[in-house]
């Protein structure tokens, strides 16, 4: 909404996403939490400026990689930290953990953690809004992977069919930089050569915008946000991620440590792929340095801007840390809603 | 006033939509291929033709778009069709409709339901006759609804799209469509969750649901009229919630219980059932719970294959007779 035109409130929103993302790392690594999680490290200039533009009568569906989305829209980190760790304070007490992160009040009441499973959601949310005659719209957040998934196409035809207002906002961050030999994307597993010409033959506007590139991202989205109330109609994205390089393993991992703001002031990573990642593909680090370079914000401010989001972060991981776990009861209630049960 | 089951299904439409703007369709071939069942529908698609949605063939994204709806505040009802069009539409019904109010700790509903026409039909073979109700008996979360009759069909329909919190499949069955019987529609409806003693009887009892009901009571006037025997029978109406009080109340008394089911025999509803009777009624059982269902085999084609799998009131009758005469050796 209106913080668009404030880059240190955008620059604090990509921050906390980073510093969340790599509390999120060290605690599992510390065996804080169980099971798999994927983190959003290198794609926040996405949530982030995507989010500027929604209301809150807008409902956004996301993934497994939920965490920026959910942070971008305003939700807590202690909340979702401790659902993270599996704690009673945690947003579902602890019966969702990372993969199905949800925060109904803010829009987003269900994240499938099935490729591709949020779009049908997505898009019968966008019908609904329309036939109450909302003024809202869906953002659906999704990978290049949910494209080899026949939901998609199913998901993207109804919308077009039916004319309901939703953005389908496809991250691409299918081939890590190493791998990727010349001029080859959009994706790893898909014949198709561009990922537009898909939403193209549905008769969905669609473009591509770098995800690296904040200012066009905020253009892009800002545009975008607005076709789609308007018309009340769908609009497709592919978002380029390059993705970093802590994300390449199956586990991921701080490769050459935590982000670091001295890489906006001009100092190189020692690990030579992340000092490549950070030069070309990290949309934080490109922001702050034009930031920086336009004389929009000074190094102090950054500084202050990352202390107090580092502070804010690591009180939640003490909030999470120190909350109680869920009653064992817990998992035999909330099946169905109301007095039903079975 | 008389009505048939397909009449019944409709008027619970006619009905949600009056009485709620947030009940939508998306789909609308409700009978199937029944003529009198579709002439029943046309009426309420016509006046409430804004409400309802085209609906490409497109099972996967039109459940999920349902539960969409149903998150944004809306209470759709999806025809998926035939039942067995359920497992194009699987990923969607099965793990996300009843999985979303759970793993958000209870945040988000879904009122969602769907409207699938089950059943071993005539000629619809291997592919068009299944009977989804016991596999997605094992998915919790879901409320699964199967009226047996057009009070019930009604009754239950109206309540799902109006009351209900939570993803429901509603699950009508091609061989009720033009079932009639007398409805009073101002007498207040058995609750939902509750089984219905449909014949009282003292010699054993019949436990049924869906089109078994109708197959059971015909089972039941056979015996009595041909064998003297007396028995009851129970139309279990829904297996989520499922009322086994009910059940194990009527076995109490009667001491004796054949299972009418049409899913397949390993696994179908009725296994749940025997098992409930296992487990709570040991004491009085005089004889083993015996289980009469589809065979273990896909459904074929020619009627007089069909026909060979198909359970009947001669069937369920003959069981009946092999519990009655079960002698400990």
């Amino acid at each position: 909404m209106g913080n668009a035109a404030n880059p240190t409130q955008r620059l604090e929103s990509m921050l906390r996403i980073r510093r969340f993302e790599e509390q999120v790392i060290r605690l599992a690594k510390a065996g804080a939490f169980p099971g798999h999680y994927h983190v959003y490290i290198g794609q926040e200039a996405t949530a982030v400026t995507v989010c500027e533009n929604l209301i809150p009568e807008d409902m956004i569906f996301s993934t497994w990689r939920n965490h920026g989305h959910l942070l971008a829209r305003g939700a807590s980190p202690e909340r979702m930290l401790a659902e993270i760790l599996g704690r009673a304070t945690g947003y579902a007490r602890g019966k969702s953990g990372t993969l199905h992160l949800a925060v109904t009040d803010l829009g987003a009441p269900a994240t499938s953690a099935m490729v591709g499973g949020a779009l049908p959601l997505a898009t019968g949310a966008a019908l609904g809004l329309k036939h109450q005659g909302s003024s809202g719209i869906v953002v659906a957040f999704f990978g290049d992977a949910a494209l080899d998934e026949g939901a998609f196409y199913e998901a993207i035809n109804l919308a077009a069919v039916w004319k309901v207002p939703i953005l389908y906002l496809c991250e691409n961050n299918s081939i890590p930089p190493e791998k990727r030999k010349r001029g080859q994307f959009p994706s790893s597993t898909l014949s198709a050569a561009q990922l537009v010409d898909i939403a193209h033959a549905f008769q969905i506007q669609s473009e591509v915008v770098d995800g690296a590139d904040t200012d066009a991202l905020s253009e892009c989205f800002r545009r975008l946000v607005g076709e789609v109330r308007t018309t009340s109609s769908p609009r497709f994205v592919e978002v380029r991620c390059t993705r970093w390089p802590g994300n390449v393993p199956v586990w991921p991992e701080l490769a050459g440590g935590e982000w670091n703001l001295n890489w906006a002031f001009g100092t190189k990573p020692e690990l030579p792929e992340l000092a490549t990642w950070v030069e070309a593909s990290d949309p934080l680090s490109r922001y702050l340095r034009r930031l920086l370079d336009s004389g929009q914000l000074s190094r102090q401010v950054a500084a202050t801007t990352d202390t107090r989001v580092r502070e804010e972060i690591a009180k939640a991981a003490r909030f999470a840390e120190s909350s109680p776990w869920p009653d064992p009861a817990e998992a035999m209630h909330g099946t169905f809603a109301g007095a039903r049960q079975p | 006033m008389k009505i048939n089951y397909s009449q019944a299904t409709a008027r619970a439409v006619q009905e949600a939509l009056q009485a709620d703007p947030k009940v939508f369709l998306i789909g609308s071939t409700f009978a199937g291929l029944s003529n009198a069942g579709r002439a029943a529908f046309a009426p309420v698609l016509q006046e409430f033709a804004s409400r309802v949605m085209p609906a490409p063939v497109s099972e996967l994204g039109l459940a999920g778009a349902a539960i969409g709806a149903a998150l944004s505040g809306c209470r759709p009802l999806m025809d998926v069709g035939a039942g067995s069009f359920a497992f194009q539409a699987w990923a969607q019904i099965a793990n996300e409709a009843p999985n979303i109010h759970y793993m958000s700790g209870g945040q988000s509903r879904v009122p969602v339901t769907f409207y699938c026409l089950i059943g071993i039909r005539g000629a619809g073979a291997a592919q068009h006759s299944h009977r989804i109700q016991a596999m997605l008996g094992n998915i919790p979360g879901l409320q699964l609804l199967l009226p047996a009759t057009p009070a019930d069909a009604y009754g239950m329909l109206k309540w799902a799209l109006t009351e209900s919190d939570n993803p429901t499949i509603y699950i009508s069955h091609s061989k009720l469509l033009e079932d009639e019987e007398e409805v009073d529609f101002t007498a207040p409806a058995l609750p939902i969750g509750k089984a219905r003693i449909c014949r009282e009887g003292r010699d054993l009892t019949i436990v049924a649901h869906s089109v078994m009901v109708p197959r059971s009571m015909a089972a039941a006037a056979l015996l009595a009229r041909e064998h003297g025997v007396e028995a009851e029978v129970i139309d279990m109406r829904t297996l989520c919630p499922l009322d086994r009080e009910t059940l194990l109340h009527s076995v109490a008394k009667t001491g004796r219980a054949v299972v009418a089911d049409e899913c397949h025999l390993s696994f179908g509803a009725g296994a749940e059932f025997a098992a409930t009777l296992a487990r709570g009624a040991f004491g009085y059982l005089k004889a083993p719970v015996h289980r009469v269902a589809t065979p273990d085999v896909p459904i074929p084609y020619s009627p007089k294959l069909e026909a060979a799998l198909v359970v009947t009131p001669e069937k369920i009758a003959a069981e009946a007779l092999a519990v009655m005469n079960f002698r400990k050796a």
